[in-house]
């Protein structure tokens, strides 16, 4: 299999002054752009910002954010908080493991949806919460997620 | 429009202030809450209505999105300005009606009242033991507008610190105000301030915790994305008190809207000359970077934070000298939290005896809470500190829904603690929380009821901390899982006879030996727990959940006395475990239970029991 399409990460790199605080910020805009850090682009972050190669992979496999294993092209988040959990959470995590037939914290094979949990997202009043692709929706009863079909 | 000098500021200011405003203003909430049950389609669909009614600029009528209105859980929710009046549940078929009626008629609309009964926002009792000073822009100007924060008295502090105060006096306000971090323990500020000031010259730096990793609160977050500038012109007030030269702001990675919001926030302050370069043609320079973080618990700790600001991995290291002294690249640092920071510019322009006339001597001002869970009315509240638990439990949030009893509160996030319902008297402040074995934190409140358990919330919070331990010393990595393993055993029926002993060694052997602030707090969920629930944890050594939240250790009964016939567990039951013909009396099956807890759940009138398991009942042990 070929790699990514990396043509457009010079553009990216040369977005960010190379200053090595400018590592998350780059991993992060890399992350977004190909859902996971290819490892041709993290050789070049470490290039640009003339560190040790070793750096950049522990930052890399520090953040929860980012991840070496791209991610799906859609991405459904079920918080975990501590608010969704008490209003069943994991519920809502089992009937969705179901109708998208994915396992939390994995990504379907055929590359469609990742499904993986997420701490709390800052809608606690409204638990339980999902997020999908950025987006969330509030108060989802645990066979009513189902709804949320890819 | 650059603003050259503070008399620039100051006839700015004047005028904005004095410009009439709309006649009437639908406030369409876009919170957090409020965007996660639909605003932003209730909004575009007002302003199509408005559009369609052919309302703009001359009629004085008109709707904007405003920062967060509070009582999230009946969201969308609009304001009505100037009547006060309150609605919730909107959906973008109200639209219209929203525009013809209340905006355009000055009606108001019954059956969209977001607290039934009352009209006007303030006679709810969500509102009444409220005092909103870090929120008094939420509902008053749109959010990061430099206009309206100008209106609204923005910026009034820093005209007056850098015309009359000086730097001195502008320093010494925030001393003399005793106000005390929001971002968890409760630091005096005004120490941390002086330890800056007195430091070696050179470099300093300011930040401001925004990373709210505390799962259950989203307060930070709603003060982010509703009154950015607050913060923003908090820490420039701190700069040019304190001579840095530069600043940051931590955002928490899974808040992208916040930084979105910060960075318009800080572009139009600087495009207006009151941030960046030569701040109001003072020779004063403040620059100021918003950083998105990376997705970890742990770098909401100091220097675990400035680590990740440098572009390292978040881990925190032993604190030999304060960050005050050496922070980011080894220099003097101030690190406050966002809620502090967005109180500082109140205190400059009202001065320290203004704050201090609000909350308790020794908790002076206001305190933002989220308060969620198992209560009726869910959102964020700001009261006086030192208010007690129960006016927000049982006043602001109404209670525990539906006939379900009460039985604890947390506080503090992950390394915070519960509290029984003795604690419904205490006062909310650092001092009285600490004391009870829990813990202030960024101010979230959960509260669970009689079907919430606490040794499962034990464990969860466990098991939360164990993901975020960042692994860096052996008590933190590997203590947790010990207790986490142990846990997971009492709340899945594989519990022994002192276990909780166990637990409680462990625990305090982890707090007394840990690194960082993460590992040293971590015991609290297991300490605090174990301390005001003991009965429950000793029930879980026998393989008991009275809670009936842990599958296999209870049996469900239908309490005949109690039992109104209706059905309704019968209908939430998905292993067809309930019997009972229409008008009857219903009966569990023991056989077919799995345990999920819907019943109890279902059961309006509390009549199904969860009884202790007979031998050989349904048993998590058998799989
Ligand atoms: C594990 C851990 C996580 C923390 N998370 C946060 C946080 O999310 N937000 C915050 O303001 N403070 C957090 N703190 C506290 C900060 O270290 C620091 O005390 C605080 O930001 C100082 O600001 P304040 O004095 O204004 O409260 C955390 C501390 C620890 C040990
Ligand atoms: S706990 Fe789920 S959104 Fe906060």
């Amino acid at each position: 299999m070929a790699g990514p399409d990396l043509s457009a990460l010079p553009e990216i790199l040369e977005s960010r002054p190379a200053d090595p605080s400018e590592l998350l910020p780059l991993l992060t805009m890399i992350q977004g752009r190909w859902r996971h850090l290819p490892q041709e682009a993290l050789r070049a972050v470490a290039a640009r910002l003339s560190l040790p190669l070793a750096r950049v992979f522990a930052v890399a496999s520090f953040y929860r954010s980012l991840s070496f294993q791209p991610k799906g092209e859609r991405l459904v988040q079920v918080c975990c908080g501590t608010a969704c959990h008490l209003k069943g959470a994991r519920a809502v995590a089992a009937s969705l493991e179901k109708s998208l037939a994915v396992r939390m914290g994995a990504t379907r094979e055929d590359g469609r949806v990742t499904l993986e949990s997420v701490n709390c997202v800052g809608a606690c009043a409204l638990a339980p919460v999902v997020m999908l692709d950025g987006t969330v929706h509030g108060k989802v009863s645990g066979p009513g997620a189902a709804g949320l079909r890819l | 429009m650059r603003l050259g000098s503070t008399d620039d500021l100051r006839a700015l200011r004047r005028e904005l202030a004095a410009r009439p405003g709309p006649k009437r203003r639908l406030w369409v909430c876009g919170g957090p809450g409020c965007l996660a049950s639909g605003a932003q389609e209730v909004f575009r669909a007002v302003e199509e209505a408005c559009r369609a009614q052919g309302l703009g600029g001359a009629s004085g009528l008109r709707a904007d999105l405003s920062g967060c209105l509070g009582l999230c859980e009946r969201g969308p929710l609009a304001e009505v300005e100037p009547e006060g009046w309150l609605y919730g549940g909107l959906r973008p078929e109200d639209a219209g009606e929203l525009v013809s009626e209340t905006l355009i008629g000055g009606r108001f609309v019954e059956r969209l009242a977001a607290d039934p009964g009352c009209r006007e926002k303030d006679s709810s009792p969500f509102y009444l033991p409220q005092k909103r000073h870090v929120m008094a822009r939420f509902g008053r100007a749109r959010p990061g507008s430099l206009e309206d924060y100008l209106a609204t008295g923005g910026y009034g502090a820093l005209e007056l610190a850098l015309s009359e105060l000086g730097p001195e006096e502008t320093f010494r306000r925030v001393e003399r105000s005793g106000l005390r971090g929001r971002g968890g323990g409760g630091f005096p500020a005004g120490r941390k301030w002086r330890a800056l000031k007195e430091s070696g010259g050179g470099t300093r730096y300011l930040i401001a915790n925004g990373d709210e990793g505390d799962p259950g609160a989203f307060m930070n977050r709603a003060l982010m994305e509703g009154d950015p500038l607050s913060v923003i012109e908090g820490m420039t007030l701190g700069a040019y008190a304190l001579g840095a030269g530069r600043g940051f702001i931590y955002v928490r990675h899974e808040y992208p809207l916040s930084v979105e919001r910060l960075r318009a926030a800080a572009a139009a302050a600087e495009g207006a000359g009151l941030l960046g370069a030569d701040i109001l043609g003072r020779g004063f320079d403040f620059r100021l970077a918003i950083v998105e973080g990376g997705g970890a618990f742990v770098c909401g700790e100091s220097t675990a934070l400035t680590a990740s600001i440098e572009g390292r991995e978040g881990q925190p290291r032993v604190k030999y000298v304060r960050t005050t002294e050496a922070g980011l690249w080894e220099r003097p640092t101030l690190l406050q939290n966002v809620e502090s920071w967005a109180n500082v510019p109140q205190i400059v322009a009202n001065g320290p005896e203004w704050f201090r006339r609000t909350g308790s001597e020794a908790n002076p001002g206001t305190k933002v809470f989220s308060l969620v869970g198992k209560v009726r009315r869910t959102g964020l509240v700001e009261v006086p500190l030192g208010t007690t638990v129960g006016a927000l439990v049982n006043g602001a949030g109404g209670g525990v829904p539906r006939g379900r009893s009460f039985k604890a509160v947390q506080s503090g996030g992950p390394s915070g603690g519960c509290l029984p319902e003795s604690a419904l008297d205490l006062p909310l402040d650092f001092d009285a929380l600490a004391e009870a074995g829990a813990m202030m934190g960024s101010g979230g409140l959960i509260v669970m009821d009689d079907l919430s358990c606490l040794v499962d919330t034990a464990r969860y919070f466990t098991g939360f901390l164990c993901e975020e331990s960042c692994g860096k010393c052996a008590p933190c990595r590997e203590g947790l899982p010990a207790l986490r393993d142990v846990l997971t055993d009492l709340t899945e029926g594989r519990g022994r006879p002192g276990d909780s002993a166990f637990l409680e060694s462990q625990a305090r052997l982890l707090a007394a030996t840990a690194l960082c602030g993460l590992g040293k707090s971590a015991a609290n969920p297991v300490l605090s727990t174990l301390r005001h629930f003991r009965e429950e944890y000793m029930e879980h050594e026998e393989g008991y959940c009275r809670a009936g939240r842990c599958r296999g250790m209870y049996l469900p009964e239908v309490d005949g006395d109690l039992c109104r016939a209706c059905g309704a567990c019968q209908k939430a039951c998905p292993a067809s475990a309930i019997e009972g013909e229409r008008k009857e009396k219903r009966r569990v099956l023991p056989e077919r239970c799995e345990t999920c807890g819907a019943c109890l759940a279902a059961c309006p009138f509390e009549a199904v029991k969860a009884r202790r398991p007979k031998k050989g009942a349904p048993d998590a042990r058998r799989a």
